[in-house]
C-alpha cells in the first residue's frame, strides 16, 4: 500500500517514491559541479567525424568535415541540454499542452487548434520538404535529437518529466515547423480586429479618429521620413460598398474579458566604419521576447567546410538564427505588421456544411480535433475551414471575444506555405550584401527587420516580409466574409519593400516602430511603438568614432524619452496651490529627474504610477459604458494628443457637469498616485527594479526553478527594454574587423537543467548590463584553455 | 548479529537492484531479506527501516554536496514549501527508510506463518 501511494500521484502531482529515490529520481538531476562532459559516440546516421569543444560558458563549438553531419549533432546537443523545453512549446504550439499539463492548458490548446496552427505549420512543412536541401537539414536535425532521446533512461531524464511524470515521445521535422509557427504565433499574431471592431462602434468617427490615429507626429520610421517611394505596382480596389458596410457599420461583438497586450518589441541597428574606431562597421541586435528559463536561446557555433557560423539558436530548430559568420552579422527585429484579419462568415443552416460567398454556397472543408487532456477526457472539436481558413470562433468557442452565435474566420498568412528556415540557413552561410538579399527572400513570416553589416563595409536593413497589400483601413476591423471583395488582393511586391543599404547617414536601425513614414503607397495599418526607435536614432546620429563599449552602453540605455516628453508637459500644466506636502514631493522628484529609469530611481515609479493614473482620469469615463472588449487607445496616441491639444476633448470628465482641463486631470492623477506610491514607499518597493519586479520565468511559472525581482532598469519605452517578464532575451554586439569581435549574453544560461550551475548563470551578468566576450573558435585551438570538455561524434 | 548482517544486505541489495530496476525494488529486497533471516518483527522493520534511511540518506547527501545543494534548495521550495536541503535528505530518507521497513515487517510476518 506505502509502495502504491509512493509510486501514484496519491500525495503530490507526481510519485514521491519514483521523485525522491536517489538512484532514479530527482536526485540524479544534481548535476556534479566537476561534471565530466567528455564523451566518445558512435552514430551510424553520420558520414564522417564531428568534434565538439564545450566552453567554459557551455557553449559547443561544433567542427563537421560533412555539413550535413553538423545538423544531426546540433540536434542531439539541443536534447541533450534542453529537450524538455522542446517537447513542451512544440506541445503548446500544436494545441497539445492538455496532454502534459492537464485541464489548465485546454482554452490555450482549443484557441490554438482553431487557429489553425497545425494546419499552418504541416504546409510549412510541405514546402520545407520540397526542398532538397532544408529537407535533408531537417531529416539530420531530428535524427540527433531522436539519436538523443534514445540514449535516455529513468535516471537520465529531464528534471521536469520526473516532476510532472510522463516520457518524452519522438522528435519529427513536423515539430521542428511547429516551432517555428510557434515564433509566428508570437510575432505576426497579435491583431485587434474585435476589440478595434467594438471601438469602431461604440464611438462616433470623429471620436474614434481622435483616440486611435494612423499617423503620429513624433514617428522616426524605420525607413527615415522623406525616403521617395514609386507608383505601387499593385493597384488595390477598395469594395464598393465599404463605406457602409465596413467603416460605418455599428456592430458591437460583445463579450466578457480582454485579452492581454501584445508585448513583442526589439532593437537593432548598424552603423558604417566612418563612424566607428576601428573603421569596420558594428552590428547590435536585441530581441525582446518572453522571460523564460530555459531561456529560447541556446548559444553555439557550427563550422563546416563550406561555413563558420556563431550566435544564438532554437532548441527546436537547425542553424543560427541571430549571429555572426566569416564575413558578415545579421539580426532581427519583429516587423509588426497586421497579417491576420478576420472574416464574419455566413452558414446555410448550425451543420456549417455551406457558407455563402460570391452569390452561391460553398461547401466547406472540416478538420477534426482531437484534444486530450491528461487526468480528464479527451474532446472532440470539429472546425470548419473556408476560403479565408479555419472559423476560429463560432457557436461552441467565443475565445472570450465574442458572443457564442456567429461565425468568423481567420484568414493569417502564417498558414501560407513558406520555408522560413532556409532563409537563416542561407545566412549562416553569406558572404556579401547580395547573399543576404536572396537569404532574407525566404522570409516570409513572421515578417522581420533584417539588419545587416559585413567585413566589406556594406551595413544594410530590409523590412523583409511577405505582407499583404491592403487598402487604407482593410482588416483593422472584421470584414464580410460574404464575397471576394473584401479579400487580400495581392502581396507587396519585394522590389516595393522598404530597405536602406549604405545610407547616408551612416547608420541604419529599428525598434519596432512604422518601417515607412505616411507617403508609403501600401497600408501599414497602426499599433507600432515609437519611442525606443527614437532615442536610438537620435543617440547613434550624435556618436561618433564608436567602440564596442559604447554600444553596450547604447544596448542597456535606460533613458525614457516618453518620460522626457511628457513630464516638461505635466509640470507646465500643474497647479501646486491645494496640493499635500507628499504630492510634492512626489512632483519634485519628477522635476529634478534625468528621465533616466535607472534601477534605483524613485522618480521612474513615481512617473509609471502617475501616468497609469492619468490615463485612467482621461478614459475611464469615455470608456465606462463601453463593451468590455474595446481597444484602449495606446499611450502614444495619448501623449500624442496632449501635446499636439492641450484642449484634447477627451480630458473632460463626462460624467460630471463642469468642464474638466488637463490641469485637473493631471491633479487628479497625481492625488490617484498618491496612496499607491507612499504605499510602495511603505513596502520599499519605490524603487523602480523593485517596483518593475523584472523576472525571469521557469515555464510552468514554478517560482522554486525562477529568478525573481531582478536589479535591473530600463522598461517600455527604454531601449533597454526590461518589463516584468519581457526584455532583452539576447543581447549582441559584433564588431566586423578583420578578426571579429564579438560580445553577446542572454538572460538564462546553456543548460536546462534546474540542477545544473549552468542554468541560469548567465543572469545576473545580464541584469548588471555585461557582456561575455563571444569566442569564434578556429582550428588549431583545441588546445585553448577556454575549452573544457571534448565530445567526438563519429560513424563507427 | 543477525541485525547487522540485515541491514547490510538489505542496503547492499538494494543499491544493486536499483542500479537496473525500479526504486520499488527496495521493497522487495527487505521482503526477501525478513522473509529469510529470521529475526522478530521489531527487528525486521528496523533493519529494513535503518538500511535504506542510511542509504538513501547517504546518496542523496553525496549527490547533493557535489552539487552545492543547488537542485536541493529549489526542490525542498517546490516540495516542501521551505528552502532546506538537509529537510529534503531527511525527508528522502525517511521515504526509503518507511517503505523498507513495512516490507521487511511484512516478510517477517510471512516467514512465522
Amino acid at each position: 500500500m506505502l509502495v502504491v501511494t509512493l509510486h501514484t500521484k496519491l500525495l503530490l502531482p507526481a510519485p514521491l517514491g519514483k521523485l525522491l529515490s536517489p538512484q532514479h529520481g530527482v536526485w540524479q538531476n544534481a548535476e556534479n559541479n566537476n561534471v565530466d562532459f567528455n564523451a566518445t559516440l558512435k552514430f551510424p546516421q553520420l558520414k564522417a567525424k564531428v568534434d565538439v569543444y564545450l566552453d567554459d560558458r557551455l557553449v559547443p563549438h561544433v567542427f563537421a568535415e560533412q555539413e550535413n553531419d553538423i545538423y544531426f549533432v546540433q540536434g542531439f546537443l539541443h536534447a541533450k541540454f534542453r529537450l524538455w523545453q522542446m517537447e513542451l512549446q512544440t506541445h503548446a504550439a500544436a494545441g497539445r499542452a492538455s496532454e502534459i499539463v492537464g485541464s489548465i492548458a485546454f482554452k490555450h490548446d482549443q484557441e490554438f487548434r482553431r487557429l489553425g496552427m497545425v494546419y499552418g505549420a504541416e504546409a510549412s512543412l510541405k514546402e520545407m520538404e520540397s526542398d532538397p536541401v532544408t529537407k535533408i537539414i531537417c531529416d539530420a536535425y531530428t535524427a540527433g535529437v531522436n539519436a538523443y532521446i534514445a540514449t535516455l533512461t529513468e535516471s537520465s531524464l529531464p528534471l521536469e518529466y520526473k516532476l510532472i511524470g510522463y516520457q518524452p515521445e519522438k522528435w519529427s521535422n513536423l515539430k521542428s515547423a511547429l516551432f517555428l509557427k510557434n515564433m509566428s504565433e508570437n510575432l505576426a499574431g497579435g491583431e485587434d480586429d474585435f476589440e478595434m471592431t467594438n471601438a469602431k462602434s461604440f464611438f462616433s468617427k470623429e471620436d474614434f479618429d481622435k483616440l486611435y490615429p494612423l499617423h503620429q507626429d513624433s514617428l522616426d520610421p524605420v525607413i527615415p521620413k522623406g525616403t521617395v517611394y514609386g507608383i505601387p505596382k499593385l493597384e488595390l480596389k477598395i469594395p464598393a460598398a465599404a463605406d457602409s458596410l465596413y467603416f460605418s457599420n455599428k456592430d458591437i461583438t460583445v463579450t466578457q474579458e480582454q485579452k492581454p497586450d501584445k508585448d513583442n518589441g526589439s532593437n537593432n541597428w548598424a552603423v558604417s566604419g566612418t563612424k566607428t574606431k576601428t573603421g569596420s562597421p558594428i552590428l547590435c541586435n536585441d530581441p525582446h521576447l518572453s522571460l523564460k528559463l530555459p531561456a529560447i536561446w541556446f548559444e553555439m557555433q557550427l563550422s563546416t567546410p563550406s561555413y563558420n557560423a556563431y550566435g544564438v539558436s532554437f532548441p527546436g530548430a537547425p542553424g543560427i538564427i541571430i549571429g555572426f559568420n566569416d564575413s558578415c552579422s545579421w539580426g532581427v527585429t519583429n516587423g509588426g505588421r497586421d497579417v491576420r484579419d478576420y472574416y464574419e462568415i455566413k452558414f446555410r443552416d448550425d451543420s456549417r456544411q455551406e457558407y455563402w460567398f460570391d452569390s452561391a454556397w460553398k461547401k466547406t472543408e472540416f478538420r477534426y480535433e482531437e484534444i486530450r487532456v491528461r487526468d480528464s477526457t479527451t474532446y472532440f472539436d470539429t472546425v470548419a475551414y473556408t476560403v479565408f481558413g479555419p472559423v476560429m470562433y463560432d457557436k461552441t468557442f467565443s475565445g472570450d471575444r465574442t458572443s457564442n452565435s456567429r461565425y468568423f474566420a481567420v484568414r493569417w498568412k502564417a498558414h501560407d506555405p513558406s520555408n522560413e528556415l532556409k532563409a537563416f540557413i542561407l545566412l549562416n552561410k553569406a558572404k556579401n550584401y547580395q547573399d543576404y538579399l536572396v537569404a532574407t527572400s525566404y522570409m516570409k513570416t513572421p515578417g522581420q527587420n533584417f539588419v545587416f553589416a559585413s567585413k566589406s563595409g556594406d551595413i544594410a536593413m530590409r523590412t523583409q516580409g511577405d505582407w499583404p497589400a491592403k487598402w487604407k483601413g482593410q482588416g483593422d476591423f472584421i470584414m464580410p466574409g460574404t464575397d471576394s471583395s473584401y479579400m487580400w488582393q495581392g502581396m507587396i511586391p519585394p522590389d516595393e519593400t522598404p530597405f536602406q543599404f549604405n545610407p547616408e547617414r551612416n547608420f541604419v536601425s529599428s525598434a519596432n516602430q512604422d518601417p515607412a513614414d505616411s507617403t508609403y503607397p501600401y497600408y501599414l495599418g497602426r499599433g507600432y511603438s515609437i519611442y525606443r526607435g527614437i532615442s536610438i536614432n537620435r543617440r547613434l546620429e550624435a556618436m561618433e568614432n564608436i567602440t564596442p563599449e559604447d554600444m553596450m552602453t547604447l544596448q542597456t540605455d535606460n533613458y525614457n524619452v516618453f518620460a522626457e516628453m511628457t513630464i516638461p508637459l505635466f509640470l507646465k500644466n500643474i497647479s501646486e496651490t491645494a496640493m499635500t506636502d507628499s504630492e510634492k514631493k512626489y512632483l519634485n522628484l519628477l522635476r529634478y529627474w534625468d528621465y533616466n529609469n535607472a534601477p534605483g530611481s524613485k522618480a521612474a515609479t513615481v512617473f509609471a504610477v502617475l501616468w497609469k493614473n492619468f490615463d485612467k482620469a482621461v478614459f475611464d469615463d469615455e470608456f465606462k459604458n463601453a463593451p468590455k472588449v474595446i481597444m484602449h487607445p495606446y499611450e502614444s496616441n495619448l501623449l500624442e494628443g496632449i501635446l499636439s491639444d492641450s484642449a484634447y476633448g477627451f480630458v473632460d470628465n463626462i460624467s460630471t457637469p463642469q468642464q474638466e482641463t488637463l490641469a485637473d486631470e493631471i491633479k487628479s492623477a497625481l492625488e490617484n498616485s498618491r496612496v499607491e506610491l507612499e504605499q510602495a514607499e511603505k513596502n520599499d518597493t519605490i524603487e523602480w527594479a523593485k517596483y518593475k519586479g523584472t523576472s525571469v520565468k521557469h515555464l510552468l511559472r514554478l517560482d522554486a526553478l525562477s529568478r525573481l525581482k531582478l536589479p535591473i532598469g530600463g522598461g517600455t519605452h527604454c531601449i533597454n527594454a526590461a518589463k516584468a517578464t519581457h526584455g532583452p532575451s539576447w543581447r549582441m554586439i559584433i564588431s566586423l574587423t578583420p578578426q571579429t569581435t564579438a560580445y553577446g549574453v542572454y538572460p538564462g544560461g546553456q543548460s536546462g537543467n534546474p540542477g545544473s550551475r549552468f542554468y541560469d548563470n548567465f543572469i545576473d551578468k545580464w541584469a548588471a548590463g555585461e557582456y561575455y566576450s563571444l569566442w569564434m573558435m578556429a582550428k588549431g585551438e583545441e588546445k585553448d584553455k577556454r575549452v573544457k570538455w571534448r565530445m567526438s561524434f563519429n560513424n563507427n | 548479529m543477525k541485525f547487522i548482517v540485515s541491514i547490510a544486505l538489505i542496503a547492499l541489495l538494494s543499491l544493486a537492484a536499483c542500479l537496473y530496476l525500479p526504486w520499488w525494488t527496495i521493497a522487495i529486497v527487505a521482503f526477501l531479506v525478513a522473509a529469510l533471516v529470521p529475526q522478530n518483527p521489531a527487528s525486521s522493520f528496523f533493519s529494513g527501516f535503518i538500511a535504506l534511511f542510511l542509504l538513501w540518506g547517504y546518496l542523496a547527501w553525496y549527490l547533493s554536496s557535489n552539487n552545492d545543494h543547488l537542485l536541493a534548495h529549489r526542490i525542498s521550495l517546490l516540495i516542501l514549501k521551505m528552502d532546506s536541503p538537509a529537510l529534503l535528505i531527511v525527508v528522502t530518507a525517511l521515504i526509503g527508510a518507511l517503505v523498507a521497513g513495512f516490507a521487511a515487517l511484512s516478510g517477517s510476518y510471512l516467514r512465522k506463518h
